[in-house]
């Protein structure tokens, strides 16, 4: 009565509104797999941008002296210039309430008295070599101060070694070559003079420098093998000095007072070459391990310490080809990152990235090496000066450590002996080099659901087989949801079990799991042997259909006496102890939480998907296929291998790539059950990582939006794809098999 | 023989084996967690043992049985210990607690070197707020500094539990809701003052709020001070294993039990009491004591807010699936999409979750509405609400496969029926086929719920922490607060036995809330099956 009063337009109107609403909802689960795959590929995207460099500003300075260096605060808000006379002035990169971009902002007098040159250090600390040969370090800060209401930036100078003039050189010589580095202990300056000599001047802290300015100082002097020396650099940490000289660099150990030639890098010998080559560049790279080289045919090289049968040597790295024409005249290295730029006499520009040998960039601003080069600290911004014209460049290039060679080949990383695939992704220093290789972790993950397979495809399989084709109905109707039950449990519990539980038992019963794999099968064929030979009485109470239950007690009894038999096969084989014996006598390193363990418990995991699946393609076999085989005379047995499993082989292929899906995709056990590290090795004896896992590690301490955090969205990428294909593929041949049992 | 393994027999029997390895898997695999598990609850027997160790001294351990292993003498000889004449020792694991006086609270001890094992009666373990168990023997009770009778005990024990409730009301209800009010001002003068809307009328209302908040808390503080002295009133003098008498506070007392003295149905009662205290009690040092009661109300309340959000997204998809969609390449384009949200590893939706939900549309959330908090984020970090959404779209392929499974049950009879009557579309699906689907649906919704009850990997990115101090649901105003982190017992399993400093102190716990979280799971998971049977008989009966 209700429908019929209402008219016949609303309830069209409702019939077709329903529908909208149910496409929609239908619709939207599609969506949801396309948003998640698009939202992945979102944050991956940024990592393989190339870097992008763009003029920002630029501007005359209209003071007549000389600019002997520039600089910019971290911001990049204002710009500093120190000239010829010691003055230092500022002007606003950014536009404010009082003055304009370009525009003078702040006018300092640093000292008086004229330079002769300004050497930039590490962080922003700048030396300063006056016209009579003294030095002064001086390093420009900036504060942030909100005292008008609004955020304003004032300048200052600090003097870490205090105000006093300091000579370098104790005979007062003029100064060819000049660098330094300093920490709170100590301050080194390594000097090549007008006469030839390298020196070495030590300031030792009175204290700290950090608070106190005090030293004492002490003069050192270097042999050096060579009348010429074109470049000097010192590492931060003041451990090695650099001294380029025409072919060659010699490099000083500066730890100790002798201040011994610890090598001689000749990049000539390194290759068979046909020119004779000089170096023209030298820069030191962030983290003070590794040396660039720009050579006269334009390419450059890095250098680090790595450890041979001869000791800690010089090795060639790696080579970029910057300019097929040109020698490199300046190469610019970044603070923080293993990034670099190099500037040829022609200007032409180029940015790399050492560790994943990334060509970031390429182009040039200016036609020749413009007269100061700065890389602003968070490396984002360029400062040039060239022809009295101050420029400001943006730099994007956030990700320079990422590309896809860097993550699945060698990568060839300071400190280590050869190239090699390493997953590290954080340390506590600033300057640490990070290894992103995936092919450890997704190795990982390859050989965990591998022993997973291995462990429960063949007891599936068989029980699948069992529970489909032989089973009566009643037993079927109780057995599978019993098995099924595992699908449902929780796999934190199988996680906790495998590695509180089972680890230490397969540790302290390896000879008990050995003998298993032979004891289980054999048992098996012991009991179906004696029942065949029972007499017919019994047999024809207890039906063979029975023959998983009859076989439960023996199983149970077996490796009971496998675990029995344990300590004594220890005693009479291993000598008392499997653990001792595999890492000494095998010599096999062996983790309590290692590939056994997960293969197991995984494998539990997996069990119950596969069995379900290949369960139901092989009862759902038409019956008629079966019934007629075995009417022609065939045995069960005949009819299930020629029969049975060849119809059913798609099902059964679908159910192991859905157990493979759901293996690679796990986390929480491989979590749980292996000792988590990053490992290239298929023993059984050791532990992995996988890509979920160490998803489920690292995510929550990963930086939003840094290389790191992206990369792991990859992993998880890899993963999403992986399953993709896997649960594709069983979703075509599982519908393609049903077309073909709904024809038969 | 030959004959024999002719006719393929073995090879059946072989793959006979299979289903007896997962049946013999399964069944010991709950039995392994539900033994573990339970006997945690059961009040276990308080040992004395009497020894003479290696080097002759006379040493007494009191405390529980925890674990007992076999050691080839070999192995032991290199940490020189000597049994003559013996292959193999066997050892006891045993848990002394008394933290405070012995550094580690378990201790192995060989069964050789035992003189004598007794089990006194008046032994007794007294469980603490911190520290752990006590296992000792009760000296003299001390009433504000006057020595009583022991009969005097519960009555004293009573007091300070009660004392000990009122505080933790008056700490947590009372006091927090002052605490959250003063917060909630802060947030409105910042509020008001972002907006530039803050006139000298608002800032002292605030202010005179504020004033009476903080005169309100300074009365509660008092009491509870007093309370405090209270509650430490009483204390008595316990003799430990190695004779040393300790004081200890009663207010540090949780309870005090003679084993011992037990008989079989005392022991049954106090196993009851056990789990029931299991189940509503807050957990306690850094997790590994007490209950559980956060991390069951976290799983709830998480898993009901997805149900809210998953049934009708998947009942709507399965409708759309069977009832509407023709049969061409955009539906089976859909159904390999359902195939593959239920395929992909649920680490990847935290990921998605992480960044999508969390970040993206949390921290949108965060500068539309809740300016004033930041950067202190209120949306834009992992939360209950984002667990819930995350699990949902983790657990829609569950619901769309379970009801259209049942739409696919319902004979076309039916449809046909009320179509020819007269009636739409909608209102056949509204009035027919969703009633008669209806326990298809509930099917499916239960397995969801199952299985978004054991999700761990994808709530360790999107919401989850071993210790909230706050439960999701309380008495201030919103009462609901979906920002909030919550705890998950399947969460708690991993990070009690896995993060935590001491783990086989420890493993009962994990074992017991293990078992918590198997039997809610199975339990859901056999009425998800015993619907599901029971509509397929019934259908299999309409269609006859």
């Amino acid at each position: 009565m209700t429908i019929a009063l209402k008219s016949v337009g609303s309830r069209q109107l409702k019939n077709s509104l329903a529908r909208w609403l149910i496409t929609l909802g239908g619709v939207s689960v599609l969506f949801t797999l396309v948003l998640i795959f698009l939202y992945l590929l979102y944050v991956i995207k940024p990592v393989f941008e190339s870097a992008k460099i763009e003029p920002v500003h630029s501007f005359a300075l209209n003071n007549q002296e000389k600019v002997l260096a520039t600089g910019l605060d971290e911001l990049q808000e204002l710009a500093y210039t120190i000239d010829e006379q010691g003055r230092i002035q500022y002007f606003a990169l950014k536009a404010s309430n009082n003055v304009s971009v370009g525009e003078k902002a702040f006018d300092l007098e640093l000292l008086d008295q004229p330079l002769k040159r300004v050497i930039s250090g590490h962080g922003d600390k700048k030396l300063l070599v006056t016209q009579d040969n003294n030095i002064q370090l001086v390093a420009p800060r900036f504060q942030a101060t909100y005292d008008t209401g609004t955020r304003e930036i004032i300048p200052n100078i600090t003097y870490p070694l205090g105000e006093e003039f300091i000579a370098v050189d104790e005979q007062g010589v003029a100064l060819q070559h000049i660098a330094f580095a300093m920490n709170d202990e100590r301050a080194v300056f390594v000097a090549f003079t007008q006469d030839g000599r390298l020196i070495k001047t030590n300031l030792l802290a009175d204290d700290d420098f950090s608070y106190d300015p005090a030293y004492s100082i002490e003069y050192q002097e270097i042999t050096l093998d060579s009348k010429r020396v074109d470049e000097v650099k010192v590492t931060p940490d003041a451990a090695m000095a650099f001294v380029r000289s025409a072919d060659r660099v010699f490099v000083f150990d500066l730890s100790t007072d002798d201040n011994e030639l610890k090598a001689t890098i000749i990049p000539q010998l390194e290759q068979n070459r046909t020119k004779p080559q000089q170096l023209t560049a030298m820069a030191l790279l962030s983290g003070s391990s590794s040396v660039l080289l720009g050579e006269s045919d334009g390419t450059v090289s890095q250098w680090f310490e790595v450890a041979t049968d001869n000791g800690r040597e010089f090795k060639k790295i790696r080579s970029f080809d910057v300019s097929n024409t040109e020698a490199i005249k300046q190469i610019y290295t970044e603070q923080y990152r293993k990034s670099f730029y190099t500037l040829t006499a022609k200007g032409e520009m180029g940015a790399f990235y050492t560790t994943s040998e990334n060509d970031l960039w390429r182009g040039s601003f200016t036609s020749k090496v413009p007269e100061s080069f700065v890389i602003s600290p968070r490396a984002n911004g360029l400062l040039m000066l060239n022809d009295s014209q101050l420029s400001l460049y943006s730099v994007k290039n956030d990700h320079p450590e990422v590309t896809w060679s860097a993550l699945w080949q060698q990568v060839w990383y300071e400190g280590y002996p050869e190239p090699d695939y390493i997953w590290q992704s954080t340390s506590g220093s600033d300057d640490f080099e990070a290894k992103f290789s995936l092919v450890p972790i997704s190795f990982g993950t390859m050989k965990a659901a591998l022993y997973a397979m291995l462990f429960a495809v063949p007891i599936a399989l068989a029980a699948a087989i069992y529970t489909a084709y032989f089973m009566t109905p009643e037993l079927r109707k109780k057995v599978k949801p019993t098995i099924e039950i595992m699908e449902a449990l929780p796999t934190v519990i199988l996680g906790f079990l495998a590695g509180l539980w089972l680890a230490p038992i397969v540790e302290h019963n390896l000879p008990a799991i050995a003998m298993l794999l032979i004891a289980l099968p054999a048992t098996v064929f012991f009991t179906a042997f004696a029942w065949h030979k029972l007499p017919k009485e019994i047999k024809a109470k207890v039906p063979d259909t029975w023959a998983p239950l009859i076989l439960i007690p023996t199983l149970c009894l077996a490796a009971y006496c496998s675990f029995a038999l344990s300590p004594w096969m220890e005693a009479a084989f291993f000598g008392g102890d499997v653990r001792q014996y595999i890492t000494n006598d095998l010599g096999i390193d062996f983790d309590q939480r290692n590939a056994l363990v997960v293969g197991i418990a995984m494998g539990f995991a997996v069990i119950p998907t596969i069995f379900s699946m290949a369960e139901d393609a092989i009862f759902s076999v038409p019956k008629h296929l079966t019934s007629g085989s075995l009417a022609l005379g065939a045995t069960p047995w005949q009819t299930l291998i020629k029969v049975v499993l060849l119809t059913a082989s798609p099902g059964i292929f679908s159910a192991i790539m859905m157990g493979l899906g759901r293996a690679v995709g796990e986390t929480m056990i491989v979590l749980m059950a292996t000792g988590n590290t990053p490992v290239l090795d298929w023993s059984l004896f050791q532990g992995m990582r996988t890509l979920s896992a160490n998803i489920a590690v690292e995510m929550p301490e990963s930086e939003v939006g840094s290389s790191h955090y992206r990369i792991l969205f990859l992993a998880a990428f890899v993963l999403f794809v992986f399953t993709f294909i896997f649960n594709t593929l069983a979703e075509f041949v599982r519908q393609r098999l049903r077309e073909k049992y709904s024809s038969l | 023989m030959n004959k024999w393994f002719k006719s393929g027999s073995p090879w059946i029997w072989l793959s006979a084996g299979g289903v007896s390895l997962s049946l013999i898997s399964v069944l010991g695999l709950l039995y392994l967690i539900a033994s573990n598990g339970l006997s945690y609850f059961w009040p276990s027997t308080l040992y004395q043992f009497d020894m003479v160790n290696q080097k002759g001294e006379n040493v007494t351990v009191i405390g529980e049985i925890y674990d007992r292993v076999t050691v080839p003498a070999e192995q032991l000889a290199h940490l020189d210990m000597d049994f003559k004449g013996e292959d193999s020792v066997e050892r006891l694991l045993i848990k002394t607690g008394n933290r405070e006086l012995v550094p580690l609270d378990f201790r192995w001890i060989m069964v050789p070197e035992i003189v004598k094992t007794t089990t006194p009666k008046d032994l007794v373990v007294i469980e603490r707020r911190t520290n752990g168990n006590f296992y000792g023997f009760i000296e003299s009770l001390y009433l504000d500094g006057k020595e009583v009778s022991h009969e005097r005990m519960d009555e004293m024990l009573d007091r300070v539990t009660e004392l000990q409730g009122q505080m933790e009301e008056l700490q947590k209800v009372d006091i927090g809701a002052i605490n959250y009010q003063i917060e909630r001002l802060r947030l409105k003068e910042r509020k008001y003052r972002l907006k530039d809307e803050l006139t000298a009328e608002r800032e002292q209302a605030i202010a005179q709020e504020l004033k009476t908040l903080q005169q309100d808390y300074i009365v509660l503080e008092q009491k509870l001070m007093a309370m405090r002295d209270q509650v430490s009133r009483d204390h008595m003098n316990v003799r430990a294993m190695d004779g040393q008498v300790v004081k200890i506070g009663f207010e540090k007392i949780l309870k005090i039990q003679t084993n011992n003295q037990f008989g079989f149905f005392e022991k049954l009662g106090t196993f009851f009491v056990q789990i029931a205290n299991f189940i509503i009690d807050d957990p306690r040092e850094a997790n590994t004591e007490g209950g559980v009661f956060p991390a069951i109300f976290g799983t709830v309340l998480m898993v009901l807010l997805m149900t809210v959000i998953v049934s009708p997204l998947g009942v709507v998809a399965a409708i759309y699936l069977h009832e509407y969609a023709g049969k061409n390449a955009f539906t089976k384009l859909l159904r390999i999409a359902v195939i593959n949200l239920a395929g992909v590893p649920s680490i990847v939706y935290g990921v998605f979750g992480l960044g999508f939900f969390v970040y993206m549309v949390g921290g949108s959330i965060d500068q539309l509405f809740y300016p004033e908090t930041l950067p202190a984020p209120t949306f834009g970090t992992p939360g209950v609400m984002w667990s819930a959404i995350t699990l949902a779209i983790l657990t829609l392929p569950v619901v769309i496969v379970s009801t259209e499974e049942g739409l696919a049950r319902i004979p076309s009879a039916m449809r046909h029926g009320s179509l020819a009557l007269g009636a739409t579309k909608a209102e056949t699906l509204w009035r027919i086929i969703l009633p008669i689907a209806s326990p298809a649906i509930m099917t499916g919704i239960i397995l969801a719920i199952a299985r978004a009850a054991g999700e761990v990997a994808p709530l360790m990115l999107v919401g989850v922490v071993k210790m909230a101090p706050n439960l999701p649901l309380d008495g201030n105003f919103p009462f609901l607060h979906l920002d909030r982190k919550f705890m998950h017992l399947g969460f708690h399993i991993y990070d009690v036995g896995f993060q935590s400093p001491n783990v086989e102190a420890a493993r009962p716990l994990v074992y017991a809330t293990a078992l918590l979280l198997v039997t809610i799971i199975v339990a859901l998971n056999m009425t998800a099956v015993s619907i599901r049977n029971r509509l397929r008989e019934k259908y299999r009966m309409l269609e006859h």
